[in-house]
């Protein structure tokens, strides 16, 4: 009770502070309605335009550029010093890249693949929304949750004692005497991560591409038939490049969640055993090593690598739009 | 090679119905033949046709292609080539890939798939479009292409489902007799559904008149035209539909609205309550200085015919008569018309027509 009302001061300035945006949106507002004649459009882009534009600005732009220009500063930001986080990067931290690009290889094509296997093998079954639930509730676990869940799957005992972990007593039963200590077992310890996205990926791309083929006409399904194209054939030549554009989205909207993954990384291994990636690296530079230009560096390749997935997808988008 | 169609007693009723979508459908279309499926929407034309191509069950009965009995074989191997409502073209093919796509399938070789594609193309003067997209053109356009994916395959059967129910009136009626010519020339079985009696009577050699899944005629046009099987057929068959009076038999005639109508007294014998139905096309009913009365209510004038819509003095029958004077009477004037030539039908059951 006596912490509640230690709390009530805090949400009482919290409710100040939305009551001070709202009354100064207002008199904003209001200005901008008087406002008549040759300024009368000038006022009203600048006050509708003008907050967006401002925050996007603080919120967006200049720590980008602050964040870039870092990158080109020593630990401490206070020197110049050229291109060194960069050869830092590409000199010491193979590792951590080759770690990522393999999470942006496997992680995407295994969730879509899979999320696509299930959207068709659900199509039209009895009780389809209540499989598609299941599948789909991992999507609303926090990554850290799911890690501590796969945690206790991937946990190690020794041989001798009873086993908490699942996948250790699945190989044992299949006969396998001494399971290894899954987490610490390199390199095979970056997939039992993966899998984890994997898990929490399916569900979206499962969702999302059962609506595409559910989007796609059964008369066409029904004038493939006729023409002679059914399973493989009717998958491959009619039904996957039909849900070319979604399959893109999804694969390329996945591929930049894992560019940014770091949770899963830090709660399962904090990076160790071989498993650092690239966004798990630049927190442990910059907050735990205080080397801020190290970290700046490592932020500015993730941010050119989605760079142009990015773009990709908008080009899809529009495509498609075109399309329609 | 062309092949006829035969259904042999098909039935088709859904699982947790109770009223058969088909019901003991015997019907043979002739090798070569042009026979269109007619009906109100509903009547199971579209499902009958569906049953051939493999892509309805069938609760009972058999269905043949040539010889071979099909009930139970795959839609694709059954080798008939649809023409949907909505045409189903791939979109993400172009219009030649559209029409390849069948025989890309089937392994027919490249020059051979080439070769029919161009042919089809010219036929239906595609020529210049093979390389687009469906989403570029028209929708003539598209629908000329799904006739193209069906005839380059060269199949046993040609299905088309309403294909024209999509195109504006006037290419309709272009594209109504290009398909009929078409079907003429390549000499391939087809079987047409459609809900517009014009189309059926323009376009089929046979035309099948449905309802609630029961076959009532298959005929020619002129046949059914002139000699309807009941009062449904005859009601929907022809435009404006015939005029169908509930009279009461009395002696020597059939009386409605004050005025008797003689009817020989073997076709009364025929009826089966005190009512009969006496039909009337309105290119039959003539407005004249006597006879029946009707009160006008509507005059329709199309230019070359003045239609005249009107009831009975007792109000019970609603009447369409043609005028072919060049002064048409007015609304509420009262009128006298001529039937010349009529038919009867029972009053009941399926009002099978007597005479």
């Amino acid at each position: 009770m006596d912490e509640l009302l230690d709390g009530l001061p805090k949400l009482g300035s919290a409710a100040a502070a939305i009551a001070l945006f709202f009354a100064a949106l207002l008199v904003l507002f209001l200005i901008g309605g008087r406002v008549r004649g040759k300024f009368q459009g000038p006022v009203a882009l600048a006050v509708f335009l003008g907050p967006a534009v401002i925050l996007v600005t603080m919120g967006l732009i200049v720590p980008a550029g602050r964040t870039i220009y870092g990158s080109f500063l020593d630990a401490n930001q206070e020197e110049f010093i050229g291109f060194s986080n960069y050869s830092w990067i590409f000199e010491t931290q193979w590792g951590t890249l080759t770690n990522t690009i393999l999470w942006i290889v496997i992680t995407p094509i295994a969730s879509t693949g899979l999320g696509l296997t299930l959207a068709l093998l659900l199509d039209r079954m009895k009780r389809e929304s209540v499989a598609k639930s299941l599948i789909f509730m991992p999507m609303a676990i926090s990554f850290v949750g799911a890690s501590i869940i796969w945690g206790l799957m991937y946990e190690y005992r020794p041989p001798t004692s009873e086993q908490v972990g699942l996948l250790s007593q699945i190989v044992m039963w299949f006969g396998v005497e001494e399971p290894p200590n899954w987490i610490l077992w390199q390199p095979f310890n970056n997939y039992l991560l993966m899998i984890i996205m994997i898990w929490i990926q399916v569900g979206f791309a499962m969702v999302v591409l059962s609506a595409a083929i559910k989007n796609i006409s059964s008369d066409v399904v029904e004038a493939a038939e006729l023409d002679g194209a059914v399973g493989w054939k009717l998958f491959s030549r009619v039904t996957i490049p039909m849900i070319r554009a979604t399959l893109i989205v999804v694969l390329t909207t996945i591929m930049i969640a894992v560019l940014k993954i770091f949770d899963i990384v830090r709660t399962m291994t904090n990076g160790n055993f071989g498993t650092q990636v690239v966004a798990n690296e630049m927190y442990a530079q910059s907050f735990v090593q205080f080397n801020q230009g190290h970290g700046n560096a490592l932020a500015v390749v993730l941010f050119i690598g989605v760079i142009p997935l990015i773009i990709y997808n908008i080009i899809q988008l529009r495509k498609e739009r075109a399309i329609r | 090679m062309t092949e006829s169609v035969r259904f042999e007693d098909v039935s088709l009723l859904y699982p947790g119905g109770t009223v058969p979508a088909v019901s003991h459908l015997n019907l043979t279309i002739e090798k070569g033949e042009f026979l269109v499926l007619v009906g109100p929407s509903g009547c199971g034309k579209s499902t009958s046709l569906r049953m051939v191509a493999g892509l309805e069950p069938i609760s009972d009965g058999k269905i043949f292609i040539g010889d071979r009995d099909v009930t139970n074989v795959a839609a694709k191997d059954r080798d008939i080539a649809m023409v949907f409502q909505n045409y189903a073209l791939y979109p993400h093919m172009s219009v030649g890939e559209n029409m390849a796509f069948a025989l890309k399938i089937q392994k027919v070789p490249k020059e051979e798939i080439a070769r029919r594609v161009q042919e089809a193309a010219k036929l239906l003067d595609l020529t210049e479009y093979v390389d687009r997209k469906p989403k570029a053109l028209s929708g003539g356009q598209r629908q000329r292409v799904a006739m193209g994916r069906a005839i380059v395959r060269e199949p046993h059967v040609f299905l088309m489902d309403e294909p024209l129910s999509n195109l504006d009136a006037k290419l309709r009626v272009q594209t109504r007799t290009q398909i009929a010519a078409l079907q003429k020339r390549l000499g391939t079985t087809t079987i047409y559904v459609t809900h517009d009696q014009v189309e059926a009577m323009t376009m089929g050699d046979r035309v099948a008149v449905l309802k609630d899944g029961i076959l009532q005629q298959v005929d020619t046009p002129r046949k059914l035209y002139d000699e309807p099987a009941n009062a449904f057929v005859a009601t929907f068959i022809g435009s404006p539909s015939m005029n169908i009076i509930h009279a009461k038999v009395v002696d020597g005639g059939a009386e409605f609205g004050g005025t008797v109508l003689p009817i020989e007294r073997e076709v009364l014998a025929k009826a089966d309550s005190d009512h009969v139905l006496v039909g009337v096309r309105p290119e039959d009913l003539n407005l004249a200085e006597s006879g029946p009365e009707m009160k006008v209510t509507l005059v329709e004038e199309l230019g070359a015919d003045t239609f005249v819509y009107g009831t009975t003095p007792d109000g019970v029958n609603e009447l369409v008569a043609r005028s072919r004077g060049f002064t048409s009477p007015r609304v509420g004037d009262t009128v006298h018309v001529d039937p010349q030539r009529t038919y009867v039908f029972t009053a009941t059951g399926t009002q099978a027509r007597i005479k």
